[in-house]
């Protein structure tokens, strides 16, 4: 049975385990700082950014996918790569998507009824 | 000519990562200006090709050609699926279809841990405990957020209902699971065995549904945005057992703005978090409201050319959308209304309810697809100092945001919950498809105050009636 103490050393030991820690308190700042003043309108876009920045984890996935043994580990290494790419591709897709309906448009005061007929069509509408 | 610069391939590796992390750093801070927005997600996707692209360049990946041809088809795969998919669900989806990708980028961190103790223990090492802690984290959060995710999309799909689900005990019954998860990681972590991981698993998939069965439909996004955050978590977990600073600081960054972004969304539903996650929202609404709604009060409704009229002659108009506007398909032609008010000279404006439609922000996302100009869209607060001077706010499929128990009624499920004020409109015109409750399931006072006029039928059809009798007044 193991008790604490070897539990301890080995988290002491590996100086690795530090760095990483600075490393992840300092990033947490990052992420505080960047998003608390965003206006409630970006909120959506935002989520689905920061949805499609996880999305990274792909690369974790063709990690474990290159060092993949066997049967059992080449279908979940698989199975990883196939919902990492998920994510970062419908992802970022999505967010753009959203975002492209931001885009500035000068002359799109609507001050007569014919603006809308000027208007080319946009970003293929649904319907 | 160049040694200082002939790094081994794996710190080119390292450094590209680098330059991907300050890329997504950018992305993010771009995402929350208008102006910067498209651009900033446009350099993370960037980052990402960038971050993957180099990742091909690890010695395992070149020297196993079996094990790159599989990692390309699954990737070919997912991308496939992905981009018709992003492309073509409609706007008025997006909330569950965040949801779904968020629940895959899950479950990959979750495997991709679990995978790597499995590569480790087949390899023979019994791996440092920190390690095993690493894993079962990746394990469980990415799980939770798996299964969380997808019945968070069940839910917001409507495939079951949107209300609460309760059950007798529920509380203990969520204990026990969450107790098990802690003594299955104890044992994990001092054994060192495969078996306990495993049955970790199982319980951290039943622990996600377990959350989200209980909460409202009404609450589903904030708990997106909080199982959002999760995955950025299990994200950096996996990256942990990894030792990929990439992963780390991504998943951290997305971890943390997420917290960040869910507490700013409670905060506009006037809620804390706990309360929505452990309260059952719903479950009060049917004790309460319900039954006394629709009963016997009399309501006036009135005509589309009426309506018309009143809108025609008014200075300053609000417009007031909710989800039911997006149900409708409506976006265009409440446009159209807004154009032709303001052909007249009508003061024309939207009041926009920060958690309008069913995501913080949904509902300008869906208007600006109408290209309605950014301009009109005011928000809550100032929408709201300019009530008192409207002649007629148009509340069009929306319910709970403009419902007055909010501000006076201590018992209601919302009370707390900023509201527009378009009770303090000269006239309120709603256009509602029925008397059925919104989606919070509360019954709405200010559909029976004699200042309104209920405008009955779908919104698409009734705002083309008005669009017409507008023309003509």
């Amino acid at each position: 049975m193991i008790g604490y103490a070897p539990l301890l050393a080995q988290l002491g030991g590996s100086t690795g385990i530090v760095e990483y820690l600075t490393v992840f308190v300092l990033a947490a700042f990052v992420g505080i700082e960047v998003v608390s003043k965003v206006p409630s309108i970006l909120h959506t876009p935002l989520m689905s950014g920061s949805n499609a920045i996880h999305g990274i984890v792909l690369v974790g996935a063709l990690t474990i996918m290159g060092e993949a043994q066997g049967t059992a580990q080449l279908i979940l290494g698989f199975l990883a790569v196939f919902l990492a790419t998920l994510n970062v591709v419908g992802g970022f897709v999505v967010t753009d998507r959203m975002l492209e309906m931001f885009r500035a448009k000068p002359n799109e005061r609507p001050v007569a009824q014919r603006s809308e007929a000027k208007e080319p069509g946009g970003a293929g509408e649904p319907e | 000519m160049i040694t200082a610069v002939s790094f081994p391939l794996s710190t080119w590796r390292d450094l590209v990562y680098l330059v991907a992390l300050a890329g997504f750093i950018l992305a993010l801070k771009g995402l929350g200006s208008p102006r910067y927005a498209r651009r900033g997600n446009q350099l993370g996707a960037l980052a990402a090709l960038a971050a993957v692209a180099i990742t091909f360049t690890l010695p395992s990946l070149r020297h196993s050609g079996r094990n790159l041809v599989l990692a390309l088809i699954a990737m070919v795969l997912g991308a496939v699926v992905a981009v018709p998919v992003a492309r073509l669900v409609k706007m008025t989806a997006m909330p569950q279809l965040v949801a779904i990708f968020n629940g895959v980028g899950g479950g990959a961190a979750a495997l991709i841990a679990l995978t790597e103790l499995l590569h480790l223990h087949a390899l023979g090492d019994k791996p440092a405990v920190y390690v095993t802690a690493e894993v079962l984290l990746g394990v469980l959060i990415g799980s939770v957020s798996l299964s969380g995710s997808a019945i968070a999309f069940i839910k917001l799909q409507e495939l079951i209902t949107g209300r609460p689900i309760t059950y007798p005990g529920q509380q203990a019954i969520n204990a026990v699971v969450a107790a098990a998860a802690v003594a299955l990681i104890i044992v994990a972590l001092v054994s060192g065995d495969l078996a306990p991981v495993y049955v970790l698993l199982g319980l951290a998939l039943l622990l996600g549904v377990a959350l989200v069965l209980p909460i409202g439909g009404a609450d589903v996004p904030v708990l997106i945005s909080l199982l959002n955050s999760f995955t950025g978590l299990a994200v950096a977990a996996s990256g942990f057992v990894l030792d990929n600073n990439l992963l780390i600081v991504a998943g951290i960054l997305v971890g943390a703005s997420g917290l960040i972004l869910t507490r700013l969304m409670s905060s506009a539903m006037g809620r804390s978090l706990p309360n929505i996650l452990f309260s059952a929202f719903g479950a009060v609404i049917t004790a309460t409201g319900g039954e006394e709604g629709d009963a016997s009060r009399s309501v006036r409704t009135g005509t589309a050319e009426d309506v018309g009229v009143l809108l025609a002659y008014a200075r300053k108009v609000v417009i007031i959308p909710g989800y039911g506007l997006a149900v409708a398909q409506a976006q265009h032609t409440v446009r159209e209304l807004a154009d032709a008010l303001a052909a007249r000279g009508v003061d024309v404006f939207f009041a926009i309810h920060p958690v309008a439609g069913r995501m913080p922000g949904h509902m300008n996302v869906l208007l600006a697809e109408a290209n309605v100009p950014y301009d009109d869209l005011k928000e809550m607060d100032e929408a709201n100092a300019e009530m008192s001077t409207a002649d007629v706010a148009l509340v069009v499929g929306a319910n709970d945001t403009v419902n007055p128990a909010a501000k006076t009624t201590p018992g209601s499920p919302i009370y707390g919950m900023p509201i527009i004020d378009a009770d303090e409109a000269e006239n309120i015109i709603f256009l509602k498809r029925s008397m059925r409750p919104g989606f919070a399931g509360i019954d709405n006072e200010l559909l029976y105050d004699p200042k309104t006029t209920l405008l009955f039928g779908d919104a698409k059809d009734t705002l083309q009636k008005l669009v017409a009798a507008v023309k003509e007044a």
